[in-house]
């Protein structure tokens, strides 16, 4: 292996970790803000000019805070169960191409840090492994709103697996290939995958999208960590930067699964121009964007609602999908 | 001040018109479908859009900016002075202080040089004052009154208020700006129409 290769991929790894952490940050700033906007507050205000360096504030507060083992957990399971959601989150993002290849100083980056042949089935299983942070946390924690939270976690586990795996099956029938690249390539060439196929495009991105709030979850599906139902869930017993890993782990997932889903279906960064790469991150900020605005509008369901919804409504849904993307193909 | 003090809620309630539950399963199908396409998940979606660009935000940043409080409201309370002599109302009747339901009122009187009874020591201990305007209601010259200074906080929970700082100082008796006190106690308004004569001729 070359060691320019190898430089370059650590660089592209401290980059990605980087800039995805700091990005973790600045969510729960506009997530705070728009939320409020929304809901007629101001929001933050008071740490810097309209309350920027309230990230800042909070980053302080987690690092400084006691690290709490309480007694009569399962220690190693308990110190380890955050860093399973954090770690996990970001290694989700080694085979998501965050921009088009571009030159600098001559020399040609491709920003993605490994574009692996089995692209999206490496991402959803390894954003699939996340949820084992929540699920081991809750366990270990000796807590009965934790262990509430494991189960749900568990329920929402086998929920939106199926869910996602098959909506991405129709676009991956259309494409041929699990790379996230090649779906770019295929979207160059055929347009957008949303519009393809006659709305089986629309269907799956629909169904991706939905399963997308269950993977990250946020509000519909905000069922593991309800503060209003089970405290905080996993997160009851977690203080300092334990709790604060949790916390980068499902900002950095809702980043990375709002470049998921415009890469699978609208066209991705489009031929690699200037344009597309800044199309692409509108994309990606409005899909962020949606999350919160969900946060803001819409009540969350229960875990059997939510069961309900995923094995008997957007399953069938998903397999007849497949079918009418199958029989159109032939 | 008006919509302040309207604490009347609007006559604009009428019932939903909520229907059964479906018990049959083509029922509850039906209903399924009929909740999925109907939109209303947009309407919400829609609706704190609309909050978020009409940016009409009700936000009072406290320390900055204070709400206006009712002209009745009981905080700290005040001693008020006589319009005319700028001498302090208070007799030293000690009603206040009898009244009081939880002994926070401590005062000390003496006859004075002209024979005139004196107050020589009045105290509120805040910490355990409840604000129930009892001392305001019963005191016979309007002199003991609640004022509108809410921010009480100190490093001692029991901390005193003194005759000298309840006062109203004279400075704002000569600019006129002395605040009587509208809530219990008060006079009312149109008091001189239902002032009588003494009935002397029994």
């Amino acid at each position: 292996m070359e060691v320019a290769y190898l430089i370059e991929t650590i660089i592209k790894v401290v980059v990605v970790l980087t800039i995805f952490s700091a990005l973790a940050g600045i969510g729960t700033y506009f997530e705070r803000k728009i939320l409020a906007f929304m809901q007629r507050r101001l929001g933050p205000m008071n740490v810097g000019p309209y309350g920027l360096l309230q990230v800042a504030a909070d980053g302080i507060k987690l690092f400084t805070k006691e690290d709490i083992i309480p007694t009569n957990v399962v220690t190693n399971v308990f110190k380890i169960a955050p860093v399973i959601t954090a770690s996990t989150a970001f290694m989700a993002a080694a085979a998501i191409p965050f921009l088009p290849s571009f030159d600098i100083f001559g020399y040609t980056v491709n920003p993605i840090i490994a574009d692996i042949n089995v692209g999206i089935l490496y991402i959803l299983g390894i954003m699939g492994v996340g949820l084992y942070g929540p699920l081991l946390g809750g366990m270990a924690s000796a807590n009965k709103f934790s262990l509430l939270s494991a189960a749900r976690g568990a329920a929402v586990f086998i929920s939106y697996e199926v869910v996602t795996g098959l909506s991405i099956l129709a676009p991956i029938m259309m494409v041929g290939s699990l790379s996230l690249i090649d779906f770019n390539n295929y979207q160059i060439e055929n347009g957008w995958i949303v519009f393809n196929l006659y709305g089986v495009g629309f269907v799956a991105f629909i169904l991706f999208w939905i399963a997308a709030f269950a993977e990250t979850g946020r509000t519909p599906f905000h069922l593991i960590a309800n503060d209003h139902e089970i405290i905080d869930g996993f997160g009851t017993e977690y203080s300092g930067m334990r709790w604060g890993l949790f916390f980068i782990g499902e900002y950095a997932n809702m980043f990375f699964i709002s470049f998921v889903i415009p890469l699978l279906f609208l066209g991705g960064y489009g031929d690699g121009s200037l344009l597309g790469a800044l199309a692409l991150l509108g994309k990606v900020a409005f899909f962020f964007f949606f999350f919160l605005w969900t946060r803001a509008a819409w009540p969350d369901v229960r875990p059997d609602q939510l069961m309900w919804l995923c094995w008997k409504v957007l399953m069938p849904i998903a397999v007849v999908n497949i079918l009418i993307a199958a029989i159109i193909m032939i | 001040m008006e919509a302040f003090n309207d604490r009347n809620v609007s006559n604009g309630y009428y019932k939903l018109d909520i229907e059964d539950y479906p018990t049959t399963a083509w029922g509850k199908f039906k209903r399924v479908v009929r909740r999925t396409f109907r939109g209303e998940l947009f309407v919400g979606l829609w609706v704190v859009m609309r909050e978020m660009i009409k940016f009409d935000v009700h936000t009072v940043q406290y320390p900055l900016e204070k709400m206006p409080i009712g002209p009745r409201y009981r905080a700290v309370h005040e001693m008020k002075r006589l319009w005319e002599s700028e001498a302090e109302r208070c007799i030293g009747c000690g009603l206040c202080e009898k009244i009081c339901i939880s002994n926070c009122i401590q005062m000390d009187t003496k006859i004075d040089e002209n024979s005139r009874k004196e107050v020589s020591e009045y105290t509120i201990n805040l910490g355990r004052c409840i604000f129930c305007g009892y001392c305001a209601e019963v005191c016979p010259e309007l002199a003991i009154t609640h004022g509108g200074e809410y921010e009480n906080g100190s490093e001692q929970r029991e901390h005193y208020i003194d005759y000298a700082g309840m006062l109203t100082p004279l400075e704002m008796m000569t600019q006129g700006k002395q605040q009587e006190f509208e809530g219990f106690g008060a006079i009312t308004p149109h008091e001189d129409a239902g002032v009588k004569k003494t009935p002397l001729s029994y």
